[in-house]
């Protein structure tokens, strides 16, 4: 096949197009530009993150010896992952951007463009695997538990993963980066990014703070008495304890914690542990991976964190709604967050959390 | 089959060039030094200085040789602002980076005040609006500086009405790409300073030379052992100012031959596009450059398309980590930055065929429907 491979510059999406290029397909590196560049002179070396990052892809893709260009999704990735991050805070929810970023950016963005130029699909350094059935092309977790990524792919439709290359999805981790070292990629030893990518500083809420300002609002417990101070709604998460600088102890002592973000009145609501108990939640804009799902009620796992633990669960379909009903209650779910659904290590489908009880 | 259409960018270095440089190599001796071996290179050099200076019709003095194109205009913008102790800077608002960026810098850092002057949608500066700054302002503006040629289009720049407007004041010309393409005469268009450059007229990659009136003593960027007239330290580079002289000397350039080529592209793009637009077509142009809109396309995506068809061509303009930006050129021009993006440059050179031509008009029109469903599904 002819197949665009996105290459970040990290050591993943490197051995991932080296991989496709064993694998007899004709490739072609592309490395996306996603910050903006306000400069109007000379757009480059100032104030852009990913100058090296682009560095270190092209040079990869000189020792792979694939074609190698640069395309500039900045606009893209503005609109539909950065904008959408600070929306989802300031409406009180807790946003994925990497999830996000898959749906509208890497397999929407480049995927549409990549097979209107006449390639057949698009290979990322993702930690996950596909698997021709009966049924069609399915998606699975990958073999390395701490790796694996298919909670943020899980947004993705049947179409975009019958275009999607996984070559990593077999190795772990150390694996991928012995391989990069014996094929003579210099980022084999490149450390892994974690921080959410046009967050650098790794304050999200000093960055949230910085855009949508920071309105001072009340901290009150659960009859609605105020207990304390907060400085913006958004910075705060549900389930959160620390930060909350409350003065007032619990008249039974106990830790409080973010139980509520009420966006609308700037309140953040406080109480005890349990009052976190969530055993059942609902997503909105299901997604499925592969066959469809109905009402009728199904055993298998929920995941509502990249790397959280799989909850058993019963899930089905309701007024197009996903719902997952967990056998043991979870401590600290957000609005906001994903759910991914699990049939074994197959992903199902997911949707946004919209609603738990 | 692989074609180079960029010509503009970089073009093959001659065999004479070639020939010149791996001699010149071999033999021993700093220019500089006062015995045999260094006279003896120092003869090369000053003879390549008179083969450059003939070529461009100055006097041999009034070459100085750079690195560079690019390092010839930082020191002509930087060198005539602080010569002149005035602080206005004019220049065209298409001109190249290395004219621009020093003019910038001059702002940021040495509180000059820059006046762009505004180009005609047919890409030619306007004197008009030149005409009124300098009436106005005559006694504060330290230089001009506008380019023979603009290296995306190829509209050729009216430097003698320029000169003449000017009066007293310096002009400096980046002639960077017009220099062996067109006639040139740093003495007729009564010049200041002028930048060529060798690798685009068939010599090697770094080294260029400043063209300066002579007894003008500009305040040099490298300081050192002042070879090159005090204004310009550095080893003297003899390997390959005698390449960029013996290409210069061969002028295997025909004008001629290459503005057929490109007028066989142009009338063969319109033939299988007939929404495209040559950029600057009603404006008198260099023969070798075609720079052409694709409406409804990214040029991004065009030059991928291209490349994987084997035909090198050109965005016009990328930063320096690659990313393509809107031709700061072509929006000069008055195009809108959508437009500017779904633009091509080709270039053509010595070394082009009607072979080329015929391939690259074979591959376009698959690359351009391709283009333009790439670009339909980003955008929707």
């Amino acid at each position: 096949m002819k197949v665009i491979a996105a290459m970040s510059g990290g050591v993943d999406s490197a051995v991932a197009a080296a991989r496709a290029v064993e694998a007899g397909h004709e490739v072609i590196g592309v490395h996306l530009a996603l910050s903006s560049n306000p400069q109007k002179y000379r757009s480059g070396a100032r104030g852009c993150c990913t100058i090296e990052d682009s560095h270190d892809a092209r040079r990869a893709a000189d020792v792979i010896g694939i074609p190698f260009y640069i395309w500039d999704m900045a606009d893209e990735f503005h609109e539909g992952v950065v904008e959408n991050f600070m929306s989802e805070y300031a409406a009180g929810r807790t946003p994925n951007p990497c999830l996000r970023c898959n749906e509208k950016i890497k397999f929407a963005a480049v995927l549409d463009r990549a097979k209107a130029m006449g390639f057949d699909g698009v290979v990322t350094g993702h930690y996950a695997r596909t698997q021709e059935s009966a049924a069609g092309r399915t998606l699975h977790r990958a073999i390395d538990p701490l790796k694996d990524q298919s909670y943020v792919l899980a947004v993705l439709t049947r179409e975009q993963i019958n275009g999607a290359i996984f070559p990593l999805g077999d190795t772990e981790k150390v694996d991928i980066r012995k391989e990069a070292e014996a094929r003579g990629l210099a980022v084999a030893q490149k450390p892994d990014s974690h921080d959410i990518c046009f967050v650098p500083s790794g304050d999200n809420a000093g960055w949230l703070r910085e855009r949508l300002g920071s309105e001072v609002g009340p901290i009150v417990d659960q009859d609605g008495k105020k207990i304390g101070e907060h400085k913006g709604a958004y910075t705060y998460t549900i389930g959160q304890r620390k930060g909350l600088g409350l003065t007032v102890p619990a008249s039974d002592g106990t830790p409080r914690f973010v139980l509520k973000i009420e966006p609308v009145s700037n309140t953040v609501v406080v109480g005890p542990r349990e009052d976190l108990a969530v055993t059942t939640m609902r997503g909105e804009k299901p997604i499925f991976c592969g066959p469809e799902i109905g009402a009728a009620p199904l055993r298998g796992f929920v995941q509502v964190r990249a790397h959280g633990a799989a909850l058993d669960c019963t899930y089905y379909l309701d007024d197009n709604q996903l719902v997952a009903e967990l056998d043991q209650p979870l401590l600290g779910l957000a609005t906001g967050q994903a759910m991914v659904i699990y049939d074994g290590d197959r992903v199902v489908g997911s949707a946004t959390i919209c609603e738990t009880a | 089959m692989s074609v180079y259409l960029d010509h503009a960018a970089t073009t093959p270095m001659s065999d004479v060039a070639i020939a010149a440089m791996n001699a010149s190599l071999r033999k021993l001796g700093n220019p500089s030094s006062l015995h045999t071996d260094g006279r003896a290179t120092r003869k090369d050099v000053e003879d390549a200085r008179e083969v450059i200076a003939h070529s461009i019709d100055c006097v041999p003095s009034e070459v100085i040789f750079t690195g560079s194109g690019t390092e010839a205009d930082n020191a002509a913008i930087k060198g005539l602002f602080w010569y002149s102790k005035k602080k206005v800077i004019l220049v065209s608002s298409i001109e190249h980076h290395a004219v621009l960026d020093p003019a910038h810098w001059l702002v940021e850092h040495e509180g000059a005040e820059l006046i762009e002057i505004p180009v005609t949608a047919s890409g030619i500066v306007d004197l008009v609006f030149l005409a009124e700054v300098v009436a106005k302002r005559a006694g504060e503006i330290a230089l001009i500086s506008v380019m023979h040629s603009n290296n995306e289009t190829g509209v050729i720049q009216p430097i003698a009405e320029i000169v003449k407007i000017a009066g007293d004041i310096p002009v400096h010309c980046d002639a960077v790409q017009s220099f062996t393409k067109v006639p040139l005469s740093f003495k007729k268009l009564g010049l200041f300073a002028m930048t060529i450059s060798a690798h685009k007229v068939g010599g090697p990659l770094g080294i260029g030379a400043l063209i300066l009136r002579r007894a003008v003593e500009l305040p040099p960027l490298l300081h050192g052992g002042g070879q090159e007239r005090d204004i310009r330290s550095g080893t003297v580079n003899a390997p390959a100012i005698v390449a960029f002289a013996a290409a210069v000397a061969a002028h295997e350039y025909d004008a001629e031959k290459v503005l057929s080529l490109r007028e066989k592209f142009e009338s063969g793009v319109l033939a299988l596009r007939s929404d495209a637009v040559i950029n600057g077509a009603s404006a008198s142009r260099l023969p070798g450059i075609s720079n052409i809109t694709f409406p409804g396309t990214q040029s991004d995506s065009l030059l991928l398309l291209m490349d994987a068809e084997k035909v090198s061509c050109s965005t016009g303009a990328a930063c320096s980590a690659g990313v393509h930006r809107p031709s700061h050129v072509l929006m000069a021009m008055g195009l809108s930055d959508v437009v500017a993006q779904s633009s091509l440059r080709f270039s053509f050179g010595a070394t082009s065929t009607e072979a080329d031509v015929d391939f690259a008009l074979s591959v376009l029109p698959a690359v351009i429907e391709r283009g333009l469903a790439a670009h339909s599904v980003g955008r929707r």
